[in-house]
């Protein structure tokens, strides 16, 4: 065993003759550890040679390769010729990732620990002591590095041509700007463009033509297709008005019940909005005023509007006011109405501004 | 002319002879073998993230050959038969392809995923490691300045990575991303339109998102990641304290072989575990959510887990709107302080720590050797302060899911957490500060008593008492004269060595049985003083 202690180390301190036939490769590289302020003051083999130890590690670590080798061949057969593809009811692909996860996975650890055991059981165990180095900072090393910097700056002769200074940092600062430019001018996109941040897919055309309520399939509504107490998502029945580029627009058309329609009405009527509804029928925003998710759990029994993103709450009975949560504005209506021949429509676009609320919001 | 024999012996001399010859690299690659490492399981947590981060690496660019990043609208026609016939972007065709038309491809997405988790949370644990063990102190600022803001970029990778399959689910945290910027005061409308292209969601996000995803916040990372590799080495590793231990010194293996095998060992073992969970655990099933569409939503949407704080802070923030008359008036949401006033305090309070810990304690010292959290009472507390704010936050983030399945009103779970936010952090400064000090005083009790046997002795006069094993020779007060090293105290017997060795072997002894465990590192100390006869710490 060689234990090689503080002690015998202190000893054979006098630098070696690396290139002496007697020296073992172990004594070339304590060596060279010495020559990097490195002490191997502890190295000690943990098996002894030929043992039965050994034998039973090394097949250990054998072991664990050759199940590398199992698991890597069983994943090629299953990557090659399992069943993957996917076919509703035959069920047979839905083993496929998990098998290949299973074998690869076993593969990959087969390496992992087989390397561990390789090293941290046949590997001699050692404990070397590195000196940091940290207190040997020289002053004068900073002196000539700090002296070299400031001659630099003498011959570059700054201080006494201040022209070359300015003249530098007013040449230079425009191409900094220059840089900026093409990513700033190319990116840069007015939000105010078309008003589209307070319109959306309800606004009357050209002719001041009404948009009418449709389903998410296209359908125009009729009263009679919603029953007392429901509730349906509506979109603005123009060209891609069922899809993200009116990401605006989704609406929520409810059908009140008798009583509680009166008291939405009345509530309207306490904000200047007592022709938003159309009989017991309210349409609000779908679109959360808090962070644009749509507001879309609808509680019959209390007639509120819950956001499942961050559960503010609505009460559609007082003008889709918040109750609860993090929203501090109402939902907006859509005033509606019914055309002549028995659809609901928008009798003008949201009179607030839908969505999450931004600075310049009035 | 006689013919030179090839001598295939020399060949490897050679080589490195004429490498050397040219590069001159003897000298420095010595001094890379035997680089000191000190070792303890602690210091692999930080590797966790490093190895799942080159998963990372490899997965994405699998799935770079098969995603389309365009949300150009197609009619999905591919094997998956629910979906058929949906209209979709190009975006979420393609992941639905990479899902299920792609020969591996969903593990692969899995696996990506997966890594991207162990990712973030590997960072977590390891800064945690980091602070309470004082490892962030001088040298080392820079590291936990640069690891912090590891944390935020991973975070940006992982948002811009989930948003990218532009399905139900991640559609509606774009939504969320998009109103965030947007609370912003003055600049956010331009901000939003700027970076969507117009209104919400316009049609070149996912694009954008694409290259900063695959090219601009992986390459962020990587330059980031190897000057935090780069420092670790240059100041070279903290260590514990113990025998034989100071602070101008490394105590460990050298880095080759043993340290070198050991880490490769244990990123195969990594990437094995992220096989399997990419393989046997199903994450992020894009398939059941649907294309992303701006009315559907369902309940139980949450993000990734370390966005979810981010949303906890969301839904707790009471509906405080500012409103500023001027004009047509301005207006300050709500939802602008707790996503980014909030990111905005943690981001300079966690970089600034440790100077504002160094300013406090009017401390100026380098530091190599590690405390111990029991050790430093006020920065555990604070530590567990900042843990305990932040699991408020990540459960009211779930909040929904909490209040149905355990039947509570979802009002109450808000209340619980706006007043639990105010209240557990304080809480949790207190009970471990006080935690710190009972460890504190249990240590040094055992250093000046002993350890206790389990013995109890009857003495004649019928009084009971319990035999201590002093740990070094008594004074005459049956004192024990230990300082305390910074390190751990043993506290039981068998810490001692008194149960004897443990015999190997399975059905029968190998060998014979091994010696008295010695902790691994550890130098061999010197012989045993004389054992005392166990006596008693009350016999005063």
């Amino acid at each position: 065993m060689t234990t090689h202690t503080e002690h015998q180390a202190q000893q054979s301190r006098e630098p070696l003759d690396v290139n002496d036939p007697r020296l073992s490769r172990f004594e070339i590289v304590q060596e060279g550890a010495r020559r990097d302020d490195i002490e191997i003051v502890h190295y000690e083999p943990q098996v002894v040679p030929g043992s039965k130890a050994e034998r039973r590690l090394v097949r250990t670590v054998a072991s664990f390769f050759l199940l590398t080798g199992l698991a890597a061949t069983a994943f090629l057969a299953i990557y090659i010729w399992w069943p993957w593809e996917y076919a509703p009811g035959r069920g047979g692909d839905k083993w496929y990732t998990p098998l290949l996860g299973v074998t690869l996975g076993v593969a990959l650890l087969g390496i992992g620990f087989g390397i561990l055991t390789w090293g941290k059981k046949l590997l001699p165990k050692e404990v070397s002591i590195q000196d940091r180095h940290e207190g040997a900072v020289s002053e004068d090393e900073r002196t000539i590095t700090g002296q070299t910097m400031l001659y630099m700056a003498d011959e570059l002769g700054v201080k006494r041509r201040p022209l070359l200074g300015i003249s530098l940092l007013a040449g230079l600062a425009p191409v900094g700007a220059v840089a900026a430019a093409p990513l700033v001018g190319g990116l840069i996109s007015d939000p105010h463009k078309n008003n589209q941040m307070f319109t959306t897919g309800f606004a009357p055309a050209e002719g001041g033509e009404k948009v009418r309520l449709v389903r998410e399939d296209g359908r125009p509504i009729r009263p009679a297709d919603i029953s007392s107490g429901g509730q349906l998502t509506v979109f603005p029945g123009i060209d891609h008005g069922v899809s993200n580029r009116h990401a605006d627009s989704p609406t929520l058309l409810i059908h009140l019940r008798d009583s509680d329609a009166q008291e939405a009405r009345r509530a309207n009527e306490r904000i200047g909005h007592g022709d938003y509804m159309w009989g017991n029928y309210a349409a609000y925003s779908k679109i959360c005023t808090h962070a644009g998710c749509p507001a879309s759990l609808y509680e019959q029994q209390t007639n509120r509007l819950l956001c499942p993103c961050h559960q503010s709450q609505f009460l559609i009975t007082d003008n889709a006011k918040p109750i609860f949560g993090p929203a501090s504005r109402r939902l907006p209506q859509l005033p509606i109405e019914v055309d002549a021949e028995g659809y609901f429509v928008a009798k003008s676009d949201y009179t607030e501004t839908v969505g999450p609320d931004f600075w310049e919001r009035p | 002319m006689k013919r030179r024999k090839f001598d295939m012996a020399a060949v490897p001399g050679n080589a490195a002879r004429g490498v050397d010859d040219r590069f001159q690299v003897a000298t420095p690659l010595r001094r890379l073998l035997n680089k000191v490492f000190p070792d303890h399981w602690s210091f692999l947590l930080g590797e966790i993230a490093l190895f799942s981060f080159i998963v990372l690496l490899l997965t994405g660019v699998f799935l770079t050959f098969f995603f389309e990043p365009a949300m150009t609208e197609v009619v999905y026609n591919g094997s998956y038969a629910p979906l058929r016939g949906t209209p979709m972007s190009a975006a979420y065709a393609s992941s639905l392809d990479i899902s299920f038309d792609v020969r591996g491809g969903l593990i692969m997405r899995q696996m990506h995923h997966w890594s991207a988790l162990l990712f973030m949370a590997a960072i977590v644990v390891h800064m945690l490691r980091v602070f309470f063990t004082g490892a962030f102190r001088k040298p080392r600022e820079t590291n936990w300045i640069i690891g912090s803001l590891l944390f935020w970029v991973g975070f940006l990778a992982g948002f811009t990575g989930y948003s990218l399959p532009d399905d139900g689910l991640s559609g509606t945290g774009l939504r969320i991303a998009s109103a965030i910027m947007l609370s912003i005061p003055v600049i956010g409308s331009w901000l939003t339109s700027s970076i969507f292209g117009g209104e919400f969601p316009g049609t070149i996000i996912i694009s954008r998102f694409y290259i900063a995803h695959v090219l601009l916040i992986p390459g962020l990372l990587l330059a980031l990641i190897s000057v935090h590799l780069g420092l670790v080495f240059k100041q070279k590793h903290t260590q514990w304290p113990g025998p034989g231990r100071t602070n101008g010194n490394v105590v460990g293996e050298r880095m080759f072989p043993r340290y070198a095998i050991k880490q490769g060992g244990f990123f195969m073992v990594v990437f094995g575990v992220i096989a399997l969970m990419g393989g046997l655990f199903q994450i992020n099933p894009i398939w059941l959510f649907g294309p992303y569409e701006a009315w559907v939503v369902s309940a139980a949407s949450q993000p990734d887990w370390y966005v979810m704080f981010l949303d906890g802070s969301t839904r707790l923030m009471p509906a405080w709107e500012i409103n500023i008359p001027i004009g047509d008036g301005y207006v300050i949401p709500p939802l602008f302080w707790p996503t980014v006033v909030l990111p905005g305090i943690l981001v300079g309070l966690s970089t600034l720590y440790p100077f504002l810990e160094a300013r406090h304690l009017k401390d100026r010292k380098s530091h190599n050797l590690l405390q111990r959290p029991r050790d430093v009472p006020a920065r555990t507390a604070v530590g567990a302060m900042a843990v305990s704010f932040y699991m408020v936050l990540t459960l009211s983030g779930a909040n929904d899911v909490i209040a149905d399945k355990f039947q509570i009103s979802l009002n109450a779970m808000t209340w619980a957490g706006r007043i639990g936010l105010l209240v557990v952090p304080p809480l949790a400064y207190y009970v471990t500060y006080r935690i710190c000090l009972g460890l504190q005083q249990h240590d040094r009790e055992v250093l000046a008593h002993g350890v206790e046997t389990g013995i109890i002795r009857r003495l004649p006069d019928g009084r009971f008492i319990e035999v201590h094993q002093p740990l070094s020779a008594a004074d005459h007060d049956g004192h024990g004269a230990l300082e305390y090293g910074g390190w751990v105290v043993p506290k039981k017997m068998n810490r001692l060595g008194a149960l004897g060795p443990a015999i190997r072997g399975f059905f029968y002894p190998i060998e014979k049985p091994a010696e008295a465990p010695v902790s691994p590192g550890h130098p061999p100390v010197e012989p045993r003083a004389e054992r005392e006869e166990i006596g008693s710490g009350e016999r005063r």
